[in-house]
Formats: C-alpha cells, sequence, structure tokens
C-alpha cells in the first residue's frame, strides 16, 4: 500500500482538517505539550506515529502539481518550526518581532498553497510528522542557537528549492505566487543568518557552523559559473542563489520528518 | 534586403543563445525540464520584429526573451552603478562597520550581475542589439550620508525584487528563468539587510509582503515608470514591446 496513501487514512481528521488553522492546530498542540514533558512529546502524535511508520516523503512529480505538493510540504515544515519556536518561549526579546513575522509568514503560505491547489483540484500533501531532532539529538526549542541554526538550514533549503521548481511552474498562473514566495523566504534567509552572525549571502558552500549532516543543504552553492571573471571565487558564488533538485529538498526534508 | 538583415539577426540570436547555454554551463543540467525548455524556446524565440535596438532614435528593451533580458540589464546598470559610487564615496569609510560590509558585498554582487547580462547579451545578440551603458543621476542623494544611501539601497533591491518576481512569467525558455531566480533571490537577501540595517530589530527585513505572505510583483512597465519617476536613469529608453 502507498505510505503516503496509509498516512492519509490513519491521519485523524479533527486534528488535520484543513479547516482548522494551522495556528490553531499548534496552539492545540501547544496546550497539550504543557501538560506533559516537552521532550518526550516534541509534536502532537508523533509519539504515537513515529513507532509504527516510517513516514518519509518521497519525491514529488516534475509537474506543477508535484511542485506545490513539495512547496506545501515544506511550508508545514516551517510553519510549524516556527509555532513551536514562537510558543516554546526561548526567543529573546529584541528577536520576537522578526522571529513572529517569519511565523506568521510561513502560515501564511501554508494557507495560500493549500487554498490554490484546493481550488485547482490539486491533492493536499498530508501534514507530516516532524522530528524536530533531526535524528541528530537537537533541541531547537530549548536552545535558541540550535533554534537560529535549524531556522538558517529550513530557509536557504527553501531558497534553493522554490527554484529548483519554478520550471515546472511555467505558464501557470503559479508562477507568480512561487517566485513572490521564494524572495519572501530570502528575505528571512538573510535575517536569520545574519542574526547568527553570518552575511546573509551564501559564501562557497559554508554552512555557516551547522551540523556536518546540514552540508546537503548548501552543496553547489560554490558555483561560480555565473559570476566568472569578476572580484573573486566568494563573491561569485555569493552573486547567485543554487537551485537545488526534488530529491535533495525531499532529502533535507526527511531529516526532520519521523 | 531588409529581410535578409532580419533572417540573419534571428539565426545569429539563436547561435548565440546555444554558446551562451554552454557559458553558463547548463547544458550540464541535462535535465528533461531544460530540455522541455529549449524546444518551447524555439517557438516563441523573439523574431527581428521586436529585438532590443534603437527605433526612432530611441534604444527600445525589446520583446520576448531577449526584452526581458535586457530589462534586468538596465536594471543592473542602475544597481552596479549606484553601489560603485557608494563605495567610492569620500564618505563611505565614516559609515558604520556592518554597513560597509555589506554595501561592499553587494557592490561586487551587482556589478557581477551587470558582467553576465552584458557577456550573455552580447554573446546572443549583434552588437547593434545590445543596450548600451545608460547614464544615471542622483539629484537626491547624499554619498557621503550612510542613512542617504541605505534609504536609496532599499529602494533600488526593493525594485528589483518585485521586476523579477513579475518578469518571471514573460521568460519562455526555462534557462533564463532559473538564472532570474538565481538572482531575484540574491536581491531579496540584499534588500532583506538593508531594510533591517535601517532598522534593526523591527520587522521591516521582510513586512514586503501581503497577507498571503507573498513578496510584490510588477510588471516591467510598472516598474520603469516606478524607476522614471526616481529622475535616476538620464538616458532615454523605451520598453515598446514589454508588458
Amino acid at each position: 500500500m502507498n505510505l503516503i496513501k496509509f498516512l492519509e487514512s490513519f491521519t485523524d481528521d479533527k486534528l488535520y482538517t484543513s479547516g482548522t488553522s494551522r495556528r490553531d492546530s499548534f496552539s492545540q498542540f501547544g496546550t497539550i505539550g504543557k501538560g506533559l514533558a516537552l521532550a518526550s512529546v516534541p509534536f502532537g502524535l508523533s509519539a504515537l506515529a513515529n513507532k509504527s511508520f516510517a513516514a518519509d516523503i518521497q519525491p514529488t512529480p516534475a509537474t506543477a502539481a508535484g511542485a506545490l505538493q513539495l512547496a506545501l510540504t515544506l511550508e508545514y515544515l516551517e510553519s510549524a518550526f516556527y509555532a513551536n519556536g514562537v510558543d516554546s518561549g526561548i526567543i529573546p526579546a529584541e528577536d520576537q518581532a522578526a522571529i513572529n513575522l517569519i511565523a506568521n509568514h510561513e502560515a501564511d503560505h501554508v494557507s495560500f498553497l493549500s487554498s490554490a491547489m484546493t481550488a485547482a483540484g490539486v491533492a493536499l500533501p498530508p501534514v507530516p510528522t516532524f522530528d524536530w531532532s533531526g535524528g541528530l539529538g537537537l533541541t531547537p526549542f530549548e536552545d535558541y542557537e540550535q533554534f537560529l541554526a535549524v531556522a538558517q538550514g529550513f530557509e536557504d533549503t527553501g531558497v534553493r528549492a522554490y527554484k529548483g521548481q519554478a520550471g515546472f511552474l511555467m505558464g501557470t498562473p503559479y508562477l507568480t505566487p512561487a517566485l513572490q514566495i521564494h524572495s519572501v523566504e530570502a528575505r528571512h534567509a538573510s535575517l536569520i543568518r545574519r542574526l547568527r552572525g553570518q552575511k546573509g549571502w551564501i559564501t562557497g558552500s559554508d554552512r555557516g557552523g551547522l551540523p556536518a549532516e546540514f552540508q546537503i543543504i548548501y552543496d553547489g552553492e560554490q558555483s561560480t559559473t555565473l559570476g566568472a571573471g569578476q572580484f573573486d571565487a566568494a563573491a561569485q558564488s555569493e552573486a547567485y542563489d543554487e537551485v537545488i533538485s526534488t530529491q535533495t529538498a525531499v532529502d533535507i526534508a526527511n531529516v526532520f520528518i519521523a | 534586403m531588409q529581410q535578409q538583415v532580419k533572417k540573419e539577426g534571428v539565426s545569429q540570436a539563436f547561435t548565440g543563445r546555444r554558446n551562451f547555454l554552454k557559458l553558463s554551463g547548463l547544458t550540464l543540467a541535462g535535465t528533461g525540464l531544460l530540455l522541455a525548455g529549449c524546444s518551447d524556446d524555439d517557438d516563441t524565440t523573439p523574431t527581428a520584429d521586436n529585438l532590443p535596438g534603437v527605433r526612432n532614435g530611441k534604444f527600445d528593451l525589446g520583446g520576448g526573451d531577449f526584452g526581458v533580458l535586457t530589462y534586468a540589464y538596465a536594471l543592473e546598470q542602475l544597481e552596479a552603478d549606484f553601489y560603485t559610487r557608494v563605495v567610492g564615496s569620500a564618505g563611505f569609510a565614516s559609515f558604520s562597520e556592518e554597513a560597509r560590509d555589506i554595501l561592499s558585498d553587494i557592490h561586487k554582487h551587482e556589478v557581477i550581475h551587470r558582467e553576465f547580462f552584458k557577456s550573455t547579451l552580447n554573446s546572443l545578440l549583434p552588437s547593434a542589439n545590445v543596450l548600451p551603458a545608460l547614464e544615471f543621476a542622483y539629484a537626491g542623494v547624499n554619498f557621503d550620508s550612510e542613512s542617504s544611501v541605505l534609504a536609496t539601497a532599499a529602494v533600488l533591491e526593493d525594485t528589483g525584487v518585485a521586476a523579477y518576481n513579475g518578469g518571471g512569467q514573460y521568460i519562455a525558455d526555462s534557462a533564463y528563468l532559473v538564472i532570474a531566480g538565481q538572482i531575484v533571490s540574491v536581491e531579496a537577501r540584499h534588500a532583506s539587510a538593508i531594510r533591517d540595517l535601517i532598522n534593526p530589530g523591527s520587522t521591516d527585513f521582510a513586512n514586503t509582503a501581503d497577507a498571503n505572505g507573498l513578496d510584490p510583483a510588477k510588471n516591467p512597465s510598472e516598474i520603469i515608470s516606478a524607476v522614471s519617476s526616481l529622475g535616476l536613469i538620464t538616458t532615454p529608453f523605451t520598453a515598446t514591446f514589454l508588458p
């Protein structure tokens, strides 16, 4: 049986119904979480679900519908991550305005894509069960440095992934909105990177102190092809962001999917 | 006779595009996506009728993919010229270290973008069809003032983001669309950094997005009219083939 289909049938409609806003879902989880040890129940049903299923997402088809499905899954990931971060109370006062805005944007992207896909008759992918430890023992909702590090990885991934899907959206009404989301993700990426003391842009394939397992997010960014002959390799690589394939985007997402 | 000249222009453009693909290394991608884009492109390659070039005494940016690329070249010329003046100004040394770091990096990126379009368009088109170096004026900008420079930089970067976001839909060749995407996200990174530098700790870095979390996307005509109203580009040009 198709794993995704199976998960869809398993999914509790009450928790995952598209009629419930993501924010509401997260408040629900937040309430549950407060009554229990956060570490043991990092995200809603995961304690129940991840024991039974390897729920890795699969590459989406090289079509407009596939591009939208991948985009929505990545937005689920980002939206859930920031909502948890906002609820965690670890964000210092001086960064709260910025992080709250990003959290709102990611929730907006989930709503926007879900509505657009529903209107177009494109099946919504199920919300994955997330493992925020990344299998690396990360505790991003207890440690703000880790939170920012994971956030940087998600934002830089999002920028590359949208770029990689743009070709599939050519000639459809979804290309322009996808580009409009893409540039917002890049604005986020720049800010998060700068909060970490990094440049807002990516030099070479430097992962900026992220765990070695995150190198996949930056591999290929060192390209100097389009900037050849001007200044130095650092500037040439910074001047252009690079695409990632569907498979790479899925591989990165699966690090955080239980 | 005139027909022949036109035909020649088109075939040169074709050859040039293939060369460009080699130049940019995109042939390596070898994906179905790219191949599909190329075959589509054969149907929509601009004809001689809308190539960039001088019409009625002014350079017209042209239509089709060459028009969009030429339009992008004009915008990158503006950005590169602006930041060249910024880092060369007498007052630059008095800017904050963070501002100097950011503006120096952006200067390099924008010159790299400009030179890319310059060499690409020259490889695609006869020189008469390549937009010449534009001239600029900055009556309202005090290049010795950090706040004046940052305010102008924010406008230019936001304009670039909206221009690429709105221009993408008019690109027929997926290889060009990818390159536009590779540039626009860097422009958005710039916009975020400049806006945050102006107002740290605020939501300004990304409060450009609407209620759906979407950044602005503007048509070439809107962008050109906005840039014209700033009075920054002093070389007259037209854009009769762009939406």
